[in-house]
């Protein structure tokens, strides 16, 4: 790096060119893909890949602003599953109106990490800790309440229409995009939004740069933690909707590991784990590439153990170039 | 906000701190600690390191709940809570140890907590904190970009970023807690004018600071603590600074005559050819002998640090050649810079000079950790407790114990932590880089000495100082430097606060002076 003027170096620093990395990184894999395999170029395998990234990118989102925090939040993959389950208690064992059963999900995602919040900041246990601790609650809770079957939603048809359904293809005929990639879309845009334009936003990042200073200048840093922590959970809870109707059931026993996916693609968007720094649209990238990656893997007859240990080398290699390029 | 338009004249009672006690544990921080102070008044709050300044303001500030005592603002008592409370109260405070957002702008970090909003109250509205930024940098006649990252300023200015986020909240108390310890002397004209300016407007300000001489320029009253106790409040003008002095520390002590430590030997140690770094280091050449004291001058950021770090491997160079006794070396890593016999006394010790979760003998030991393991490889505590010890005494570091975790430690008991550190690292060529930053006067006359001591002993020494008296007083000779050239390197003989600052200012200009 030594022959390199400063204003390249500066360029090659910026966070632009991190998610620009990024970005380039997707495109050269989807390329790669498609060479190797005419299969994977079709439309609907695009389709695939998009609706695959849905729930792990709604959940990713939540997780990027926990982790600007310079925390961690281990529970999304199981309190996404109580989310899933209690929606199923709603919907299909009480017969509450689908969007009543939907509010009722997100809503007990959200207490979820309103309570990881408040035992963060409040009781000062450390986020790993907590979380880890909410990771177990949640996945029990979730086989108590389903008594450890399945919930189907096979008397409300409309609620599977919400995420599998096709709004698009009904407007445009061919273009059948799953309603559960636009959900994806959307709660990023208000996730971007909230993050760069709202105080909440602007808190997180504090929190995460210096968080005695935050504490200094007079912000209420526990109540601004434990709305970030919520709002983590609400975006879990989001994905556990999303999830049950794509599957159109509730499955207690799935969702454990999904956190790691989750941070896995935060990760490989750019946010820092030591915090201050992030955006939402790496986390999206990172989404994609991780189930650009799998999906391609997979049509190449990569067996899945071998699929984990390419995924495992790229989140090593993408934290990698991101410390080369902060190095001066 | 409307205060009484009052001159220095008028005796009103702004605040009044009264029995203030505060225990930590193991430490009594404040014992019976007092403190009164007017509108329209700049009060100097002096004492040795660990005296209780900073916890006595922390409890002002809402950040530690005092054990017993009373505190009266404009005659009503008050209990402060939170930080957040004292602002509500027009209580704003400079903390000792920076306390930015890195990762934030300038104008952000200004503003936090306050952010101005849109219509939309939960929006921010980024344009007017940028241009109330700006308004306020225009009034402070400051030089910053509002949209500028902190974590690409310079202490400095970041000290300044501090300052101007303090006096944005239009206090009726405005507490410095040591503001001008990374500032140069221009830098601290201009907060003495802006300090002017808002006594004028009745604004109380408490002045904290080792530099004494300051107090004088700038201060009406002066309190002395020591030992967390109040001793007494005098009127600075009519205080001679030796009856301060011996206040401060409970006896006499004897400023000595400043003695030049005797001439070095003609060995070269540590030799720079070239230097150069991006837009930071141009072309920067110079010796150093052995035995001797190379006092580095220049504005902040005139690169001085930069050439210490790019020595020591701690950043990277593009070209030069550099010698260490004769021999060209590689140095990559401070680890290198260890073993080839260099070793550097950060500025920021918070940042790069200690590890604060760990304890003082730890940190002693922590340079050095070859000498400290027993021959199957693990640390032999006894010795590092020892030589913890040894360091405690030497340094006069003031500590309950050699277990205590130096973040709890006051700023300049810290500095000595450091100091002990690369004692024990035992290096040939040492670089201080601000060494006397927040340390008090008997403190002060303590590392002087201590550098005497190391030159006598054959250490070469190069010490970067911001304060000309101190490189006038410790060097051999004199580097001074500017804009990231070396403008001129003066013999003892020659080096007056004249001629450095003349060359301190020789922008964009190579002159050639007498080595
Ligand atoms: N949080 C803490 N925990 C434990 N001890 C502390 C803490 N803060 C301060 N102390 C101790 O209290 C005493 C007073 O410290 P303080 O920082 O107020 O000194 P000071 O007068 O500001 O010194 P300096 O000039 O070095 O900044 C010191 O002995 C210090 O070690
Ligand atoms: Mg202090």
């Amino acid at each position: 790096m030594k022959s390199e003027t400063k204003t390249a170096q500066t360029l090659f620093r910026s966070d632009a060119m991190q998610r620009l990395m990024a970005f380039s990184a997707l495109i050269v894999l989807s390329i790669g893909f498609s060479v190797a395999s005419p299969y994977f170029r079709t439309f609907d395998n695009f389709v695939g890949i998009l609706l695959a990234t849905a729930v792990n990118g709604v959940l990713a989102l939540g997780v990027t602003f926990v982790i600007i925090t310079a925390g961690i939040d281990l529970s999304v993959g199981t309190v996404l599953t109580f989310s899933a389950v209690l929606t199923g208690v709603f919907i299909t064992n009480w017969h509450l109106p689908i969007p009543l059963g939907i509010l009722g999900g997100v809503l007990a995602g959200s207490l979820a990490g309103f309570v990881n919040g408040t035992l963060i900041s409040r009781m000062k246990i450390p986020p790993f800790i907590a979380t880890l601790g909410m990771l177990y609650a949640t996945k029990g809770l979730s086989l108590v309440i389903s008594e450890l079957k399945p919930i189907y939603f096979n008397d409300t048809p409309a609620f599977r229409e919400m995420a599998m359904g096709s709004i698009l293809g009904k407007i445009i005929p061919g273009f059948e995009v799953p309603n559960a990639v636009f959900i994806l879309f959307g709660a990023a845009i208000i996730a971007n939004f909230i993050l760069t334009r709202t105080v909440l936003g602007r808190y997180t990042f504090a929190l995460g740069s210096n968080e005695e200073a935050t504490r200094l200048s007079g912000v209420n840093v526990a109540a601004w933690k434990t709305a970030v922590y919520t709002l983590c959970g609400f975006f879990a809870g989001i994905g556990g909707v999303l999830m049950a109707s794509r599957l159109n059931s509730a499955q207690p026993a799935l969702g454990a590991g999904y956190e790691l996916d989750a941070i896995a693609a935060v990760v490989i968007g750019g946010t820092s784990l030591s915090g201050g720094e992030g955006s939402i649209l790496g986390t999206i990238i990172g989404a994609f590439i991780i189930s650009t990656l799998t999906n391609g893997l997979r049509i190449l007859s990569v067996p899945q153990e071998w699929q984990m240990v390419v995924t495992g080398g790229i989140v090593i290699l993408a934290v990698f170039l991101d410390i080369l390029r902060r190095r001066r | 906000m409307t205060l009484p338009n009052t001159s220095s004249e008028n005796h009103e009672v702004l605040l009044r701190m009264e029995g203030v006690y505060k225990s930590f544990p193991g430490v009594q921080a404040l014992s019976d600690a007092r403190f009164e102070l007017r509108y329209g008044e700049v009060h100097a709050l002096v004492g040795e390191n660990g005296a209780g300044k900073s916890t006595l303001m922390k409890i002002l500030g809402g950040i530690y709940h005092m054990d017993a005592g009373q505190v009266y603002l404009e005659g009503r008592a008050v209990e402060i809570h939170s930080p957040r409370m004292a602002q509500d109260l027009g209580i704003s405070i400079i903390h000792q140890e920076l306390n930015l957002m890195p990762h934030l702008t300038i104008a952000q970090n200004i503003f936090i907590g306050r952010e101005p909003r849109s219509k939309i109250s939960f929006l921010m509205d980024d344009k007017t904190t940028n241009q109330q930024a700006e308004n306020l940098f225009k009034l402070l006649n400051l030089q910053l970009d509002p949209t500028t990252k902190v974590s690409d300023l310079t202490v400095a200015k970041q000290q300044m970023v501090e300052i101007a986020k303090a006096l944005s909240y239009n206090a009726k108390i405005l507490v410095m807690d040591e503001p001008t310890a990374a500032l140069t002397d221009t830098e601290i004209e201009e907060l003495f004018s802006v300090i002017r300016q808002l006594r004028e407007k009745g604004v109380g300000i408490v002045h904290i600071s080792h530099r004494l001489e300051e107090l004088k320029q700038i201060s009406d009253r002066v309190t002395v603590m020591r030992d967390g106790k109040y001793i007494d409040t005098l009127q600075t003008q009519a205080a001679p600074i030796n009856q301060i002095i011996s206040l401060m520390v409970g006896r006499i002590i004897y400023e000595s005559a400043p003695e030049l430590p005797e001439n070095p030997s003609q060995e070269v140690v540590l030799e720079v050819r070239n230097l150069n770094s991006g837009k930071l280091l141009k072309d920067v050449s110079f010796s150093l002998k052995r035995g001797e004291i190379l006092g580095f001058a220049g504005l902040m950021g005139a690169g001085r640090t930069e050439v210490a770090r790019a020595i020591f491997g701690a950043d990277p160079y593009d070209s030069g050649e550099i010698y260490v006794k004769g021999q060209r070396v590689h140095i990559k890593s401070p680890g290198d810079a260890v073993s080839q016999g260099v070793g550097y006394l950060s500025e920021d010790r918070k940042r790069y000079g200690l590890a604060l979760g760990m304890d003082v003998k730890e940190n002693v030991a922590m340079a050095a950790m070859k000498k400290f393991l027993s021959w199957l490889g693990w640390v032999d505590f006894k010795r590092t407790a020892a030589r913890g010890q040894e360091m405690v005494k030497a340094l006069n570091i003031k500590t309950p114990s050699l277990e205590q975790k130096v973040k709890f430690l006051s700023g300049g008991n810290q500095q000595k932590v450091v100091v002990g550190k690369w004692l024990t690292a035992d290096t040939d060529i040492l670089i201080f880089d601000e060494p006397t930053r927040g340390i008090d006067v008997g403190a002060k006359s303590e590392i002087y000495k201590l550098l005497n001591d190391l030159a006598h002993q054959g250490k070469a020494i190069i010490m970067i100082s911001s304060e000309l008296p101190e490189v006038l007083r410790m060097s051999h000779r004199v580097v001074v430097m500017c804009e990231g050239r070396v403008t001129g390197v003066l013999n003892a003989s020659e080096a007056t606060q004249e001629s450095i600052m003349k060359f301190a200012t020789m922008r964009g200009s190579v002159v050639q002076a007498s080595a």
